[in-house]
């Protein structure tokens, strides 16, 4: 059976400085993945690879079989590949319902600018990425009212401006803005950093009802607890390169600690 | 003796400048792009109306109507074609970039209509006016002053109201992350771009029915357009607005003083406002 998202010999360089190194991972729909690893593992820019943020070769990265990693992030996000990125990245210049509605303002399907961009494409005899949008749409279970009733608080908030929230509400509105595409695949990069516990807590209690909905998720984790605790498979990276595979349930601590530390532990 | 009316012709004049800078503060607050060919466009907008007036024989308003889709479709192309290649961290090329469009669209338009001066004719309209009362003002500046206000009224429903003003704030922001969104920031780019050239072809309208014109009177247009922005604060739409005025105000009193320090009196109001406040009277954001 094809994987819904795939990556095969994955690299990726930021200028002369490679930062992956032939990685290859898999996600099948319907499965929740974790991605472990040190500061500099090279977690963040295997998001961003898959993401489209950094380009890499056509077939090092297959969504549901086809070839997508030359394609830009607007492109990809539009075939339901969702990010929430590291840091939240709201935008400051929006509310908190604003930041939830630009979520869902490019969903998929062709309109006009995409049109005329074809058209500029074929004259200029340049790439034409909207012919490679697919066809998801975009509907589905998450709305605002439904993204208000995962996060009630935010409900409260949603006329004040996004980045005047605590760190753990922040969290909830980017979950939510990547939700109100109704993403095949969603990717969460370090959603518990720099969150009290607690907070943690509550941002990870959505996660079921998340997956509930058919999303399958890639979770970037520092904190190794969290990440076992959520995942049905785990990935450790060191040094851009993935160094542990398996199932929370068959590695063991000493595997975990090997993989996330190198060999000498 | 300044009086009321002198204050009043000020304003008006204030609208005129502020349309100068509309279009000039919305590419700047979207992309960051100081676009040094901005009066040139204005000029050119002038002339395309003008021809487009005595080619169909229209009144200048509808001639500003058909014009407007032209401008609207040349600044978006502009923005794909040339200037989305110059934008990055560096803010040099867009700066070489558009002073090289400045110089090609003076000599092209002295190509085709010659150094001579031209003149939009309004017919009737160019000396009508209207009695307020204490003072009595001319319907041209008056109308000029009123688009002034629904352009700005028009460019924040656009930005605070629909989904493309939201496109607009959160490239603005962050287009890394704004592409995560499905958002295009080239795209983005391309229709501020366009939509700034709509705004373009009002100020050319007013430039060129109120006023003498001719190929090489766009770098004063933009010095008045900059003064006007940086006056306001970066970025602010009704900051602009303001900064347009207080120009008007300062030039028509120094006229009144004294003929001659019409223009210099405009250009130390502006570096009055610069001593006082430094980021202009409304400055938006953290200072990016």
């Amino acid at each position: 059976m094809t994987a819904l998202l795939e990556t095969r010999g994955l690299t990726a360089f930021y200028g002369d400085f490679q930062a992956l190194f032939g990685v290859d991972i898999t996600l099948a729909r319907g499965e929740t993945v974790a991605i472990i690893g040190a500061n500099g593992a090279g977690k963040t820019t295997l998001m961003r690879a898959i993401t489209g943020v950094l380009r890499s070769a056509r077939d090092q990265i297959l969504h549901a079989g086809t070839g997508i990693g030359h394609l830009p992030a607007d492109t990809i996000m539009k075939r339901g590949i969702a990010m929430v990125p590291e840091g939240r990245r709201l935008f400051p210049s929006l509310t908190v319902e604003e930041n939830l509605l630009i979520g869902a303002q490019h969903k998929g399907g062709r309109d006009l600018g995409d049109r005329i961009d074809s058209l500029f494409a074929r004259l200029t005899g340049g790439p034409d990425p909207a012919a490679m949008a697919g066809d998801h749409d975009g509907s589905g279970h998450w709305s605002l009212e439904t993204v208000y009733d995962l996060f009630p608080i935010l409900r409260e908030r949603r006329r004040s401006p996004g980045t005047a929230l605590s760190g753990g509400q922040q969290q909830m509105v980017a979950i939510g803005r990547a939700l109100m595409s109704n993403p095949d695949i969603l990717l969460c990069d370090e959603i518990s950093l720099g969150l009290a516990p607690v907070v943690i807590r509550d941002i990870y209690a959505a996660l079921p009802r998340i997956r509930e909905t058919g999303a399958s998720v890639i979770i970037v984790e520092q904190d190794i607890g969290q990440a076992l605790a959520v995942a049905d498979r785990v990935y450790c990276m060191m040094e851009g390169r993935v160094t542990l595979e398996g199932r929370p349930d068959t590695i063991s601590r000493d595997d975990i600690h090997a993989a996330y530390f190198g060999a000498a532990a | 003796m300044i009086g009321l009316d002198t204050l009043v012709q000020g304003v008006l004049l204030g609208g005129l400048y502020a349309l100068f800078a509309a279009g000039l503060s919305l590419v700047f607050g979207i992309m960051r792009l100081v676009n040094l060919a901005h009066g040139d466009l204005i000029v050119f907008g002038a002339y395309l109306i003008l021809v487009v007036v005595s080619v169909l024989g229209v009144n200048p308003f509808l001639a500003a109507l058909v014009a407007a889709p032209v401008m609207f479709a040349l600044g978006w192309l502009l923005q794909k074609v040339v200037l989305n290649r110059t934008l990055g961290d560096d803010i040099l090329p867009p700066l070489l970039v558009t002073f090289g469009l400045s110089v090609v669209i003076q000599n092209a338009l002295l190509e085709s209509f010659s150094a001579d001066s031209q003149r939009i004719s309004m017919g009737a309209l160019e000396t009508a006016s209207v009695d307020l009362g204490p003072v009595t003002v001319g319907v041209l500046p008056l109308i000029t002053f009123a688009s002034a206000v629904l352009v700005i009224v028009g460019l924040n429903q656009l930005f605070y109201r629909t989904a493309i003003g939201r496109a607009f704030r959160a490239t603005s922001d962050d287009q890394v992350t704004a592409s995560l969104m499905g958002i295009r920031p080239d795209r983005v780019f391309a229709t501020a771009t366009a939509v700034a050239m709509l705004v373009v072809t009002i100020a050319a309208l007013y430039l060129g029915t109120r006023a003498n014109f001719d190929p090489s009177a766009g770098p004063a247009r933009l010095i008045y357009a900059f003064e006007a922005v940086i006056i306001g604060g970066l970025g602010s739409l009704w900051g602009t607005l303001a900064g347009g005025i207080i120009i008007g105000v300062a030039q028509t009193v120094g006229a009144a003083i004294n003929p001659e320090w019409q223009i210099l009196a405009g250009h130390i109001a502006f570096l009055l406002v610069l001593l006082v406040k430094p980021r202009g009277l409304f400055p938006q954001g953290g200072g990016r």
